[in-house]
């Protein structure tokens, strides 16, 4: 057990090409940290380089307190878990299992103790004897977690470990690794580039782009208060809103209407060099039918009125899409957003709005709906930078914070 | 791409193939009929001998001069195919893995040295081999084989161990392996069917050497047996030797067709499975 300090870590190739920057990160003792983010983000680099797999080309790598830049992965006492399981073909599942302790040179007796006992933990006593061309997919991601659990090593490291289990079988294999992290409390580093394993498996998720971290936080805190564009775009299913706003007369005029602004914000768009326009996000769950909202709660918010798509009924509740008008948002992040998820996906920079509304909603396709959307939970986004303006001291406080 | 496994396809191929097998083997029978018969009906041209005679086995083992060119094939073939795969396997492996300066010129320079024509560099070789003294020794004959068995070794080996998943490697040294350990204990025994596969190839070739085996020795000392067949003589100038020479031609056959089905059964397709996702 340890904990694992990154202090300024970068990695760079020789051709030049930054893959990692300055990458400042505290893991605790016995704690779960996610590194997310789209392909080639740099997350599976940084996992390497705290496994030892990768040099690092600048900075410090401290575990249990101790620089370790310069140890072999061997020497680190690390265990991983690789997205390709990597078991030993040529070996059963015991063996596998055995290989770290055999290679660390304990007496038999211990070993196979040690074995037994990892194998009644991930439930593959009765495989033990096996080899893995004879195993399955969830079985093979079990045996190659045996293989980290047995030695007992100060850290787990995990790249994409689910990724290629069927989609059943990756929310099944997800508690159990969730369980076995908690049972052991071995300090854990998970790199995925699903958002859903990252909110759900995490203390802190690390959200990485393009070799720089975005954002360090709780999977609530990520999705309440995104520090940028591309952490609002990428936590979350279905993703944010994102409307084009210009800035007008102290408001804000949108496809929605009209949204007011509170003093902080109107100030900080007074600036000489503040964007003229903006981008306005909005996550579904944030819009309500009209008709249902009390006139507390509507005092809140604006509504509008837009032509209904598709309602996709969720039994619990309703994903209503509308098509409005007016300019599309634009913005790098959200480019390289839609090009991660795939353009069919990531409809939230198109002129596609996604809602979630009440079960209890009339509503129906075709037709015309009035909706309420809540102004305290809305976020804007300078596009050039990406910074989101309704953060304060971390928090944001929506559009008409003061 | 679905096979079509219809009768007639199913006829047709296996037609070819007996086809080819008969065309391939015929020689070969036919040495080892000749080997059968005795001198009075060497001649008569039928396959199948009339009189069934052991007497051409019996003079090539009487020979001095056989059994000891035997003993040299054996021993300069097996050396030779034991040096040219470990150093080939130790080259493949840093070929297939790592990126070093010179790999490309490395890669280049075996290519080079499998297509040079070894005829030309017979005279050279004869003249260096008689300056160190090695004319006519089996240092002289392995040396020359593993220059030359050295590329194939390591061109089967690298498409080998490129088969082999890098994650492996990375498993094996995150659970606490060296990289010769894990060399030794994860990646050898992953690319045994590649070695033995190599380990045939190489010794096919040194076994059938006749080129540098005939110019590079004099004596029994180093002649190997494709050689000594061709110093066969009857026991006197007007006798037939060409029994005898069937004879240890199918002799030497034996060890050949030995070497391929022993290590037949280790050369499975197929044995990364279950390493990686699939």
């Amino acid at each position: 057990m340890a904990d694992i300090v990154l202090d300024k870590v970068s990695k760079s190739f020789p051709d030049g090409t930054v893959a990692v920057q300055d990458v400042d990160l505290e893991i605790a003792d016995g704690e779960f940290v996610i590194l997310v983010g789209p392909s080639g983000c740099g997350k599976s680099t940084t996992l390497n380089m705290i496994a030892g797999l990768e040099d690092i080309s600048s900075g410090e790598l401290r575990i249990g307190g101790q620089r370790v830049n310069d140890k072999a992965p061997r020497d680190r006492d690390i265990a991983m878990v690789f997205q390709s399981y990597a078991l030993y073909p040529n070996m059963t599942v015991r063996e596998n299992m055995a290989f770290p302790l055999r290679l660390a040179k304990l007496d038999k007796e211990t070993i196979n103790q040690k074995v037994d006992e990892a194998a009644k933990v991930l439930e593959l006593t009765s495989l033990l004897d096996r080899k893995p061309a004879n195993l399955s997919g969830g079985q093979r991601q079990r045996v190659a977690m045996g293989r980290a659990i047995v030695r007992q090593p100060k850290a787990f490291l995990m790249d994409e470990p689910l990724s290629n289990l069927d989609a059943k079988l990756r929310v099944q294999m997800r508690t159990v690794v969730s369980r076995l992290q908690k049972q052991l409390g071995t300090t854990t580093v998970y790199v995925t580039h699903d958002q859903t394993e990252a909110m759900t498996l995490g203390d802190r998720v690390v959200i990485m782009r393009g070799g720089a971290v975005q954002q360090v936080g709780p999977p609530q805190e990520l999705y309440d208060h995104p520090r940028n564009l591309f952490v609002a775009g990428f936590i979350g299913s279905p993703s944010m809103n994102f409307l084009h706003a210009a800035v007008q007369d102290g408001g804000l005029h949108t496809a929605l209407g009209n949204v007011p602004l509170g003093d902080r914000v109107r100030r900080e768009l007074e600036a000489a060099d503040a964007p003229r326009e903006l981008i306005l996000g909005i996550r579904p769950e944030h819009f309500e039918d009209a008709e249902l909202v009390d006139d507390d709660t509507r005092r809140r918010g604006i509504e509008f009125e837009a032509p209904v798509d598709i309602v996709e009924s969720m039994g619990s509740d309703k994903y209503v899409y509308f098509t409005v008008e007016g300019e599309k948002a634009s913005a790098a992040e959200l480019e390289e957003l839609a090009a991660d998820a795939g353009a069919a996906d990531f409809a939230g920079a198109g002129g596609n709005l996604v809602t979630r509304l009440s079960a209890e909603s009339p509503v129906a396709e075709g037709q015309s709906r009035r909706v309420w959307f809540n102004l305290e939970k809305i976020h804007l986004f300078d596009p050039g930078t990406g910074r989101n303006l309704t953060l304060r001291e971390g928090r944001s406080a929506g559009a008409l914070g003061d | 791409m679905a096979v079509e496994t219809t009768t007639r396809a199913k006829l047709r191929w296996g037609l070819l193939d007996v086809l080819v097998v008969v065309f391939a083997l015929i020689p070969v029978l036919w040495i080892a009929s000749l080997s059968f018969k005795t001198p009075a009906t060497l001649t008569d041209g039928k396959f199948i001998p009339r009189e069934w005679t052991l007497d051409n086995y019996r003079t090539i083992f009487d020979t001095d001069q056989f059994v000891r060119a035997l003993i040299n094939s054996i021993g300069i073939a097996l050396i030779a195919t034991l040096i040219a795969v470990v150093l080939g396997a130790m080259a493949a492996y840093a070929i297939s893995r790592l990126d070093f300066p010179g790999k490309k010129l490395l890669v280049g320079v075996s290519l080079l040295i499998a297509m040079f024509p070894q005829v030309s560099l017979v005279s050279p070789l004869f003249e260096i081999e008689r300056q160190l003294g090695l004319f006519d020794t089996w240092p002289g004959l392995i040396l020359p084989y593993i220059t030359f068995a050295l590329p194939l070794a390591i061109y089967t080996l690298s498409a080998f161990f490129k088969q082999i998943p890098w994650d492996l490697e990375k498993a094996a040294k995150m659970d606490g392996a060296t990289q010769g350990q894990a060399f030794r204990r994860v990646i050898a025994p992953l690319a045994a069917p590649g070695l033995f596969t190599t380990a045939i190839l190489v010794f096919i070739f040194c076994w059938n050497d006749f080129l540098f085996a005939i110019t590079l020795t004099s004596t029994e000392r180093a002649r190997t047996v494709p050689v000594a067949l061709s110093f066969f003589t009857g026991e006197s100038q007007f006798e037939d030797p060409t029994g005898a020479i069937c004879a240890a031609a199918v002799v030497i056959t034996v060890p050949i067709i030995l070497f391929v089905l022993f290590f037949q059964r280790r050369i499975v397709s197929g044995l990364t499975s279950g390493a990686v996702k699939g």
